[in-house]
């Protein structure tokens, strides 16, 4: 749409502006001031220049961290990209079954967070879960509060059984959007499956995938509450993640400088792949319009 | 429908059969879940809903969790709508940086803030209010309804707005009496997501409250560590928090799709 | 309202003045020339004025955390410098 310049339009955005800037500079500040800075408590602070920031960075504990974090996420994305785009294909098009498909699908998306831990930790207990105890019964070596395989296949299952239903809405609304024409077209041309996929199905799901590649990495490289619940970051620290490191830093161990140096390297990093990502949408949006 | 679809059938029984197994402990008793293994329960007892329902320390978890998410969502979608008009109608200075600076805090993690959050709102005096908790979620949720606002406005032709001010119509009556039946949908979409993600958030809404405005969620993290694992309770607590989700959904059905591609399709 | 609990110093106060007044002046530039000077750049994509000054920013901080990485916290106006350097070269070709 053409919009036109109208610099009054400030004052429409104001209350946001300052709502956000309330919730986001003032906290931001604050770790950026306590990260330079030793408390033992009371306001009293003392300065210390750079020590956090190196200590945070050339920490093991955190390299760790990070790396199962990237990890996680590059599992999680493997499995829940294609597995969206698969069933989205394979979804009722019409009917009332879209309506009970829809609902039902985004049923786990409407769960808070610790209850999907809690349900998942019930669920995979060997001795009142369904999953643990049928894995028990079939003589598999399942155990996720011990081992740490198990308590990675876990949290990848939380997860995948937690969110692939936004990709699969956020691809089906993709589809849903492309004319009945199209198909009839590629029909008459004889084009097989994977031809009508390549060129009118996946070039109009570009758009909303690139949404659900960035909703599902930032969420998931922030993940706390449902791995906290289920493994409590065990065993031993295996699924430990970035999140679930800071909090323990900053309200376990009240180790205020670090968790703040440790804040400041996470939201940057954070920042510049949502800057990424967002430069790349627009730039492609821009590409589709000329 | 033609023919049963085996992929979304089979993809629909692995999300419910987790969700099955918290309903069927929710209806056991606490000596027949750890007693023995059935995948029925065998003595149906409503006992475990009817502790929370009585229990003040429980049923006042979900008064405060409504309380505060239908108090974000009304502040969100408030300030959300003239913003998300003004992005999707003009152009003003330094309008795509500040864009991306509400949708870049969307992405930041609220571990980030939990610590400064609690000593903001502590030291304002907001601590364990609901409101506290309603103005932090704002962080992620006002960024949202302004990003699926204005996917849905510019979906409305400029030509209406003209034709409008000809009419004679003010700005304030043009964009209430107009306007926003126009996108009514969009307007409940954006709202069904302030409630989802307000409703599903743990972290920062525990750091906040500690007795008045306790969330249910908090109130569930409790009983687990403390009273030695009242599985049944808990599973009926956990149903009990899907219900609102259950009936929100139902009516924004038609248009869920649309909106968790942020009105952008 | 009381703000000890925010802990300023004057180091963080000045980053923070310095981060408005770069704000401020490029608001000043923007209604003095309007239109950011857009361009396709080094990277590939559209740039405006305010999009370099963002590359600019979020590069320095990535500096000084390489920096700090590899050569300890010492003498940071090294990275300090060479993030100018790195300034300098996104205005002139990104």
């Amino acid at each position: 749409m053409q919009r036109t310049k109208n610099q009054k339009a400030w004052f429409l955005v104001l209350p946001v502006f300052l709502l956000v800037a309330f919730s986001a500079i003032i906290p931001l500040m604050t770790v950026v001031n306590y990260s330079v800075q030793d408390s033992f408590g009371n306001n009293e602070f003392f300065w210390v220049g750079s020590e956090w920031f190196v200590e945070v960075l050339n920490s093991d504990r955190l390299h760790d961290a990070f790396g199962r974090q990237l990890m996680f996420s590059g599992i999680i994305l493997a499995i829940e990209i294609p597995l969206g785009i698969w069933i989205a294909l394979k979804m009722p098009k019409k009917g009332w079954a879209v309506s009970v498909c829809l609902v039902l699908m985004a049923l786990p998306l409407l769960i808070p967070w610790n209850v999907v831990g809690t349900i998942w930790q019930i669920f995979a207990r060997e001795d009142i879960g369904l999953l643990g105890h049928t894995l028990a019964a079939l003589g598999v070596d399942y155990n996720y509060t011990q081992d740490t395989l198990s308590a990675w296949i876990t949290v990848i299952v939380m997860d995948v059984w937690h969110w692939t239903s936004l990709v699969v809405l956020l691809c089906y609304a993709g589809l849903s959007s492309i004319p009945d024409a199209y198909y009839q077209a590629a029909k008459i041309d004889g084009a097989s499956k994977w031809a009508v996929f390549r060129h009118i199905q996946l070039p109009k799901m570009k758009r909303v995938l690139t949404i659900a590649v960035l909703l599902r990495f930032m969420d998931s490289f922030m993940i706390y509450t449902e791995p906290f619940v289920v493994t409590g970051g065990g065993p031993g620290n295996a699924t430990t993640f970035l999140s679930i490191d800071l909090v323990k830093m900053a309200i376990g161990q009240f180790d205020v400088g670090p968790a703040a140096a440790f804040s400041i390297v996470y939201f940057l990093v954070v920042l510049l792949v949502s800057w990424v990502f967002y430069t790349v949408v627009t730039a492609s949006d821009a590409e589709d319009q000329s | 429908m033609s023919k049963l679809r085996l992929t979304p059938v089979l993809y629909i029984v692995f999300l419910m059969v987790p969700i099955y197994w918290l309903l069927t402990m929710s209806l056991k008793t606490n000596a027949e879940i750890l007693g023995g293994f059935s995948l029925w329960p065998k003595d149906p007892t409503l006992a475990n809903f009817r502790t929370i329902l009585t229990d003040a320390s429980w049923y006042s978890g979900y008064i405060n969790s409504t309380i505060y998410v239908v108090l974000n969502t009304i502040i969100s979608i408030t300030v959300a709508l003239p913003a998300a008009y003004a992005f999707s109608r003009y152009r003003f200075l330094g309008d795509k940086h500040l864009f991306f600076w509400l949708l870049s805090n969307r992405m930041a993690p609220p571990a980030v803030f939990v610590l400064p959050f609690f000593q903001l709102y502590s030291s304002i005096g907001l601590f364990d209010t609901h409101i506290a908790v309603a103005l932090a979620h704002c962080l992620f949720n006002v960024p949202l309804a302004v990003w699926i606002l204005e996917g849905f406005m510019s979906g409305v032709p400029k030509e209406i707005d003209e034709t409008a001010q000809i009419d004679g119509y003010s700005f304030p009556a043009f964009f209430t009496r107009i306007f926003m039946p126009l996108i009514a949908s969009g307007i409940g979409v954006a709202a069904f997501f302030c409630f989802m993600f307000s409703w599903v958030e743990l972290l920062i809404a525990r750091t906040l409250t500690s007795v008045d405005a306790k969330p249910i969620a908090a109130v569930m993290t409790r009983t687990v560590s403390a009273s030695g694992l009242d599985w049944g309770v808990l599973a009926a607590a956990g149903v009990l928090t899907i219900v609102p989700g259950a009936i929100v959904i139902w009516f924004v059905r038609n248009h869920i799709a649309k909106g968790f591609a942020l009105g952008r399709v | 309202m009381d703000l000890a609990w925010m802990g300023w110093t004057t180091f963080t106060g000045t980053f923070l003045a310095v981060i408005a007044s770069l704000l401020i002046a490029m608001t000043v530039w923007e209604i003095a020339r309007p239109g950011g000077a857009p361009r396709k750049g080094l990277l590939g994509f559209t740039s405006t004025r305010g999009d370099r000054l963002f590359v600019t920013l979020l590069g320095s901080a990535f500096i000084h955390l390489a920096w700090m990485y590899f050569a300890g916290g010492v003498d940071l106006w090294w990275a300090l410098g060479l993030s100018g350097l790195y300034g300098l070269a996104v205005f002139r070709w990104v």
